[in-house]
C-alpha cells in the first residue's frame, strides 16, 4: 500500500476555492513564514476517502477480532458508553473551576464524586482522586502520596520493595519518585517469595508494591501477612490495580490491609484503550493518606448536599493532570458500573477468571503450564517444549496473526521463559474461546510437524515478518517531505 | 595473567591487578536474545558490589547489569553504544563494557569461578 505522501500529485485539490478577492488583512512577519513548502499531501477527496477507508480496513481492533493480549484486559467496549461520553462533550472543561462555576456543572461535578464513590466501595479504600490519566500515572501519583506521608510523619525512607512478579511499571514509577528498588524473587508457588520478603524489610522501606494477583495470574494467599509485616516496620502497602478485573466484588483491597491503590478504568471498566482511546488511572486511599491527595478536589458539603471544589491544601501532592483528568473515560467507566451494577461487576470477574481457567484446561496439554494451580483472570504458558523444535513464543504469536487473532502477551512476565500470557476476559463466547484453542492446538501440531514453516510467518498481512532487532536498534523515523 | 569470576546473575569480571573488566556471559546473551541497547555508566561513577552498573536490552527484555565487584569506573566500551550485536557475538572477550578500578579484591570470593558458574548454569 502507498503512504498518502507517495499519492500526492502537484497541484491536486479535494475543493476548489475561488481566489480570495480580499485583501490578507494581517500578513505575518516575514520571519515567521516558512522558506520552503511544507510538503502535504495534494489529493482528490475520493483519493483521501479510500485512503484512510482501505488503512481502517487493515486495523485489527477488538471490534473485529479476539484479542486475548495478556495484562492488557482487552474487554469488548459497548458502543453505549461512547452515547454516554457524547452528553457531556458540550461541557467546557474549565466551567467548575471558574468562580461560581460548581452550580453550573452540579450533575457532572457528581458524576465524578459518585465514580469515586463506587470506586471506594470497589477498593476498600476510605477516598479516590480521578485526576491521573492512565495506570503508571496513577502509580506514580500513589507513590507521590506515600513519599508525602512519610515525609510529613518525618520518617527516613529510602526503599520500596517490588516483587518480580509486578508489573515492570511498578519499580519505574517507585524510581521516578526517588525511591531505591528492592526486587523480591517469586517462589516455586508463584508469589513473592515470603522468606525473602521477611528478610528484605526494614525501617527505610517506604512501601511494598503489589501486582495482585500478579502477572502470573496468581492472588497471593500471604497478602494479610505481608501487609501485616510492611505495616509493621511503617511501610505503606500498595495495589496495582491493572488485574483488578479478576477480583471485583471478591476481595478489596483496602479490607486486606493495602493502604494505596491504583485503578486502570480503561482495563477493567470496558473503555477503549491502546490504540483506541486515552486512559484514567485514579488512585484509591486510607484515611491516613486523604490529606495529600491532588488538588481540585470534589468535596460533597453535607449541609448544603452541593459538590464543592477544594482548590486550597497545603499538604496536598499539588495537580496531577488538567482539569479533573479524562474526564470522557471517566463518563464511560461510570456508564459501564451503573449498567452491570454491583451483581453484574461480580459477574465480570467469575466470568473473566472462569474463561482464563477453561483455555488454561483446554490447553495445558499442548503448552507447558509453569504455574500449574487455578489461575485468576489470566493464564502464563511458556512455549519451552515448542523451544526444544526451535519454535519461539514470537513465531507463535506470528501464527496466530495469520489465523486472526492478536497474539496474546509474549515475554512477559519475564520470570517466565518463552511466556505466553493469555487474557480472554469476560467479553468472549465459549465458541469464540474454542476456536481460538483450536488454532493455538494447531500451533503445538505444526511446531512438531514443520517447525521451519514458523520463519516466515505472517504471510497474510500487508507486511510479512518485521526485522524487529533493527527496528529497535537503528530508531531513526524517516520524515518525508 | 588475568582470572575471570562469574556472579549468579550472569555478569563476568576479569582481573588484573587492580583492574576489573565485566561484561555479561555468553550464556546471558544467548538468553536476552539479539540485544538492541547496551546502557553503560559515566566514568567516574562508583558502584559497590552487586548495585545497578548499566542496563541493557534485547528484543525481548529490558535488564540491569550488575557490578561483580565494588571500583570506580575508569573505563567503558562506548562502541556497544552504536554496535550492541557485539554483545551477541563476543559478550565474554569483544564486548567487555565496564572497567573498574577494583576496590576490595576480597569481594572475589562472593564469585563463582569458571568451573562453578558452569555448573551452576546445569543447575538451572
Amino acid at each position: 500500500m502507498q503512504l498518502i505522501y507517495e499519492k500526492s500529485v502537484n497541484g491536486r485539490r479535494g475543493v476548489m476555492l475561488p481566489a480570495s478577492d480580499v485583501p490578507a488583512a494581517v500578513a505575518l512577519p516575514q520571519n515567521l513564514l516558512r522558506s520552503e513548502s511544507a510538503g502535504l499531501p495534494e489529493l482528490s477527496e475520493l483519493d483521501l476517502v479510500r485512503h484512510f477507508t482501505n488503512l481502517s480496513r487493515r486495523n485489527f481492533s477488538v471490534d473485529t477480532n479476539f484479542y486475548p493480549l495478556g495484562s492488557c484486559t482487552m474487554k469488548y467496549n459497548a458502543k453505549v458508553l461512547e452515547n454516554a461520553a457524547n452528553l457531556f462533550a458540550p461541557l467546557h472543561p474549565m466551567t467548575a473551576l471558574l468562580p461560581g462555576g460548581e452550580e453550573l456543572c452540579q450533575g457532572s461535578l457528581g458524576m465524578l464524586y459518585d465514580l469515586g464513590q463506587m470506586l471506594v466501595d470497589i477498593t476498600g479504600m476510605d477516598e479516590v482522586t480521578t485526576q491521573p490519566l492512565a495506570g503508571a500515572h496513577g502509580e506514580m501519583t500513589g507513590m507521590l502520596l506515600v513519599a508525602a506521608y512519610h515525609k510529613a510523619k518525618g520518617n527516613k525512607k529510602k526503599y520500596v520493595v517490588v516483587p518480580d512478579s509486578s508489573h515492570g511499571t511498578n519499580p519505574a514509577s517507585a524510581a521516578m519518585v526517588g525511591y531505591e528498588i528492592i526486587t523480591i524473587p517469586t517462589a516455586p508457588y508463584g508469589d513473592m517469595d515470603l522468606e525473602l520478603f521477611k528478610q528484605a524489610m526494614n525501617g527505610e522501606v517506604a512501601a511494598v508494591m503489589m501486582t495482585c494477583p500478579n502477572t502470573l495470574g496468581l492472588f497471593n494467599p500471604y497478602i494479610k501477612e505481608i501487609a501485616d509485616i510492611a505495616h509493621s516496620h511503617d511501610a505503606l502497602m500498595y495495589y496495582d490495580g491493572a488485574n483488578l478485573n479478576a477480583i471485583m466484588g471478591k476481595v478489596r483491597p483496602g479490607d486486606v490491609g493495602f493502604d494505596v491503590v491504583h485503578v486502570n478504568l480503561h482495563k477493567t471498566f470496558g473503555t477503549p484503550h491502546g490504540g483506541g482511546g486515552p486512559g484514567s488511572g485514579p488512585v484509591g486511599v486510607k484515611k491516613s493518606l486523604i490529606p495529600f491527595l491532588p488538588m481540585p478536589r470534589i468535596i460533597h458539603d453535607e449541609v448544603s448536599g452541593k459538590l464543592e471544589i477544594q482548590t486550597d491544601n497545603p499538604l496536598s501532592i499539588g495537580r496531577t493532570a488538567n482539569f479533573f483528568g479524562n474526564f470522557g473515560v471517566m463518563v464511560k467507566a461510570y456508564t459501564y458500573m451503573i449498567m452491570l451494577g454491583r451483581e453484574g461487576l461480580i459477574q465480570v470477574s467469575e466470568q473473566a477468571v472462569l474463561n482464563a481457567n477453561y483455555i488454561k484446561e483446554k490447553l495445558k496439554g499442548y503448552f507447558d503450564l509453569p504455574y500449574s494451580q487455578t489461575c485468576m483472570h489470566e493464564v502464563v504458558f511458556s512455549a519451552s517444549k515448542q523451544l526444544a523444535q526451535g519454535v519461539h513464543a514470537i513465531d507463535i504469536a506470528k501464527f496466530l496473526i495469520d489465523k486472526g487473532y492478536h497474539p496474546p502477551t509474549v515475554y512477559f512476565p519475564m520470570i517466565v521463559k518463552e511466556a505466553i500470557m493469555i487474557e480472554p476476559t469476560e467479553t468472549e463466547s465459549k465458541a469464540t474461546m474454542d476456536a481460538f484453542i483450536e488454532v493455538m492446538i494447531e500451533a503445538a501440531q505444526q511446531a512438531e510437524s514443520d517447525p521451519d514453516s514458523f520463519a516466515a510467518m505472517p504471510v497474510t498481512m500487508p507486511v510479512t515478518r518485521l526485522d524487529e532487532t533493527r527496528a529497535a536498534r537503528s530508531q531513526t523515523v524517516c520524515c518525508l517531505g | 595473567m588475568s582470572e575471570i569470576y562469574f556472579t549468579k546473575e550472569h555478569e563476568w569480571v576479569k582481573v588484573s591487578g587492580t583492574s576489573a573488566v565485566c561484561g555479561i556471559s555468553d550464556h546471558a546473551a544467548h538468553e536476552l536474545g539479539d540485544i538492541t541497547f547496551v546502557e553503560l555508566p559515566a566514568v567516574g561513577k562508583q558502584v559497590k558490589q552487586f548495585e545497578v552498573l548499566a542496563a541493557i536490552e534485547s528484543v525481548k527484555a529490558a535488564s540491569d547489569i550488575y557490578a561483580p565487584v565494588s571500583g570506580k569506573v575508569v573505563k567503558v566500551n562506548s562502541e556497544l553504544e552504536d554496535a550492541p550485536e557485539k554483545v551477541n557475538e563476543s559478550a565474554e572477550e569483544a564486548a567487555w563494557m565496564v572497567e573498574l578500578e577494583l576496590a576490595d579484591a576480597g569481594e572475589l570470593a562472593a564469585l563463582m569461578t569458571k568451573v562453578q558458574y558452569d555448573e551452576y548454569l546445569k543447575s538451572l
